[in-house]
């Protein structure tokens, strides 16, 4: 599999891979360090990246609250936006699994068509940097990086397989095992507009989520979608739970010096 | 026991009811119980184990998942074909066979069939059918005694409440829960109530005087064989077994999307039920059910009933959600359900709680009445992922939110909410310029806390979790910034 996916990894260092990053809206209005360590980690991959300046969201809002309706012409804006790149990358498993599984759902016939050609080329970070264009970054001496344990987002995790990628990155750029917590594949409550419709269940499945990461001992807990790392970090604060919740493009390009999510400047 | 009566509790309505409309109140009393939420907890905790260890020891899981839903899809296709097939079989056995469209006729069949037999006493096993029609209810309005003979179903028909779970139907109860509902409920004596374990004989001997002395016997069924007329049904308590063949009278209370062509797809199923349910690589009583005692055997029931319940199943069918039929009601969405193991089953406050519970009610009874159901729901896929009959529940909700959405059930505030930022997204320009103000202006406000305890218009967010404050610009300005410097250099 590693020989397989350095092989891939070889052939398009060669012809340096046009990648259009995804920003996402999240990490577009709350934590834009998250898109400039993506941007940083694709480069120093050798990709050729840009980003398209009309992007916004790409509708999970809408489409997971029901609203198919509003989700359809986001859809159908963001595939128009994207569909000249050879490859679309976001820092995020939810946003890119929008794409991948949900676009060719929602949409029908040329569109549909659109939609499952650009799905074939969409990734999340951590799979694109470890399957198709292999990370080139230097490694960071181990006692540089905290211990680190790690939350599965559901969407990455389930409708992408996402979950040897970002550990396996870890290990190779920072030096250092993810401390696994116990469930970390149990979702963390955010779900979208679910935390703010059933607060007080989300609330209590992020509670446990935290007592997970906190009983690994871990000073970090990362994870690869910004949805549940602000809803992590808001629970923790709102609790007084000592933990660093950051996302894992920060952590694998070495941006530590940065206030964790949700800590004051 | 010549004088052994009944005790008046197998004679008492429910006392302790919910309601669908009440999820949130109800997930928030269940919380609210530190005891009930460390044995969900325990479940959430333990049960993926036990499901995954069993799966992992069995191999191809996904082969066999993938065959036993080719199979159910086949039946379903086909059940013009297999249904009178069935029927055709079990009536050639000696059974009789009943049709039911509606719960209410379903328990008129079942009190015909006790009062032409002149019958008092009922021993029932577990059967979420009889729960969805409130059988018990039914034929003890009508006088006669019910005894619920699974263990966790006989706990909660003492405590006066429903299952909370679709298998292990009294898991939210606490052992001293249990423990006190026995001292009050049964006459003790000189016997000992301490442990799990004299628990568990107390209700053995209480029980047995039950089966020995009922004249009907109701159980469900786990699959039905069309090629001849068999229906199936697993237990771990042999209580199943007991309800089948003591009492003279048996009748099977079921549902058409319980049956499958072949005696050998009844069979993959169980392997994959078992497993799926409990960890378990069989049910400790697997047993199949052909009708009445034949003329050269010595037991078993003299009359036997199979009554097949509609309820709306045709309607679902033939709709967009007819994956839902093929559910083999194992329970490992529940388990698996992070929402369901927070919130317990009871806050469904319906027959079905769970992912399970949040298609079928809206299914069953109404989305108006179920509206918050499809909600109780983080498109986790946790669900989907175990469902043994690989059903896309999180689909399924997802449907049901949009049909929510659509016929204008969802609440003003989000649907407004939602189209204004679908609105603005769709306009990028005018996005970047209220993003870039709006985010301006929480930085400036939250940069120094890093975060917000109370933010208007974010009360659902808030009130469970400060909102981390933006770190200042968004990302398209500051790249664009970027972008010119270069450009500059």
């Amino acid at each position: 599999m590693t020989e397989r996916s350095s092989g891939a990894g070889r052939k398009a260092l060669r012809s340096r891979p046009q990648v259009a990053l995804f920003v996402t809206c999240l990490a577009d209005l709350m934590r834009p360090s998250v898109a400039f360590a993506a941007l940083a980690l694709l480069e120093k991959s050798g990709c050729e990246v840009f980003v398209p300046d009309q992007q916004t969201c790409c509708g999970q809002p809408g489409y997971n609250s029901g609203d198919y309706e509003s989700a359809i012409p986001l859809a159908k804006q963001l595939i128009a936006q994207f569909e000249p790149a050879q490859y679309v990358v976001a820092p995020s498993g939810s946003c890119a699994g929008m794409i991948v599984h949900h676009y060719p759902r929602l949409l029908d016939g040329e569109w549909r068509e659109r939609a499952i050609e650009l799905a074939s080329k969409t990734f999340e970070l951590t799979s694109f940097l470890a399957e198709i264009a292999p990370l080139q970054a230097d490694p960071i001496p181990p006692e540089r990086t905290p211990d680190i344990t790690y939350h599965d987002s559901c969407a990455g995790l389930r409708e992408l397989g996402i979950q040897r990628q970002p550990r396996e990155l870890l290990r190779r750029i920072c030096q250092k095992d993810v401390i696994e917590m116990q469930q970390s594949d149990v979702c963390c409550g955010f779900g979208g507009t679910f935390c703010a419709r059933m607060p007080e269940i989300s609330g209590k499945m992020a509670s446990d989520k935290l007592a997970n990461a906190m009983a690994t001992g871990a000073k970090v807990l990362s994870g690869g979608d910004l949805g549940c790392l602000l809803n992590l970090a808001g629970r923790a604060r709102r609790q007084g739970i000592d933990l660093e919740v950051r996302h894992v493009a920060e952590i694998l390009n070495g941006d530590l010096d940065l206030a964790a999510i949700g800590e004051s400047e | 026991m010549a004088t052994w009566t009944w005790p008046l509790s197998v004679r008492a309505n429910r006392t302790v009811e919910q309601h669908c409309e009440d999820f949130l109140d109800q997930a928030s009393a269940a919380m609210a119980q530190p005891e009930r939420r460390k044995t969900m907890d325990m479940l959430g905790l333990l049960m993926p184990l036990m499901r995954g260890q069993a799966v992992a020891d069995f191999g191809d899981f996904e082969g066999l998942r993938q065959h036993v839903r080719a199979i159910r899809q086949h039946t379903l296709d086909n059940l013009d074909h297999y249904l009178p097939k069935f029927e055709q079989e079990a009536l050639s056995n000696g059974n009789r066979v009943h049709f039911a469209r509606s719960g209410e006729e379903l328990n008129s069949i079942v009190l015909g069939i006790c009062q032409q037999h002149k019958a008092r006493r009922v021993t029932k096993g577990k059967s979420m059918v009889t729960e969805e029609t409130a059988l018990n209810d039914y034929l003890l309005k009508a006088g006669l005694a019910v005894v619920e003979t699974d263990l966790g179903e006989y706990i909660i028909q003492q405590a006066g409440e429903t299952p909370s779970h679709i298998v292990a139907p009294a898991i939210h109860k606490p052992v001293a829960e249990i423990r006190q509902l026995f001292l009050d409920k049964h006459a003790l004596g000189e016997r000992e109530l301490e442990t799990a374990a004299d628990m568990v004989t107390e209700s053995r001997q209480v029980l047995r005087e039950h089966f020995l002395a009922s004249e009907v016997g109701i159980i469900g069924a786990n699959a039905l064989v069309a090629e001849n007329g068999y229906s199936l049904l697993v237990t771990n308590e042999g209580n199943g077994d007991l309800c089948a063949t003591l009492p003279p009278v048996l009748i099977v209370c079921t549902t058409m999307e319980r049956i499958v062509p072949r005696t050998r797809d009844a069979l993959a199923l169980v392997r994959l039920l078992a497993r799926s349910a409990v960890g378990q690589s069989i049910s400790c009583y697997t047993s199949f059910y052909s009708g009445p005692r034949r003329a050269d055997e010595q037991d078993g029931p003299l009359e036997t009933h199979i009554v097949l319940l509609d309820n709306h199943r045709s309607e679902i069918l033939a709709s967009d959600y007819r994956e839902m039929l093929q559910c083999i009601r194992c329970g490992a969405c529940l388990n698996h359900c992070p929402v369901y193991v927070a919130a317990g089953g009871h806050a469904y406050g319906a027959v079905y709680p769970g992912p399970v519970g949040s298609v079928l009610t809206p299914l069953l009874s109404s989305l108006e009445e179920a509206q918050l159901l499809p909600n109780a729901c983080t498109s986790c896929g946790r669900c989907e992922e175990v469902c043994p009959a690989a059903i896309p529940l999180p689909q399924l909700l997802r449907d049901l939110r949009h049909e929510e959405f659509r016929t204008g059930l969802t609440a003003g505030r989000w649907r407004l909410g939602l189209r204004l930022h679908a609105w603005v997204a769709g306009h990028p320009r005018l996005y970047r310029y209220a993003t870039g103000l709006g985010i301006r202006l929480l930085h400036r406000l939250g940069r120094k806390k890093g975060g917000f305890r109370h933010l208007p218009l974010a009360g659902g967010w808030t009130s469970q979790r400060d909102l981390p404050a933006p770190q200042g610009g968004t990302f398209s300005q500051l790249y664009a910034r970027r972008q010119r410097d270069r450009d500059d250099d």
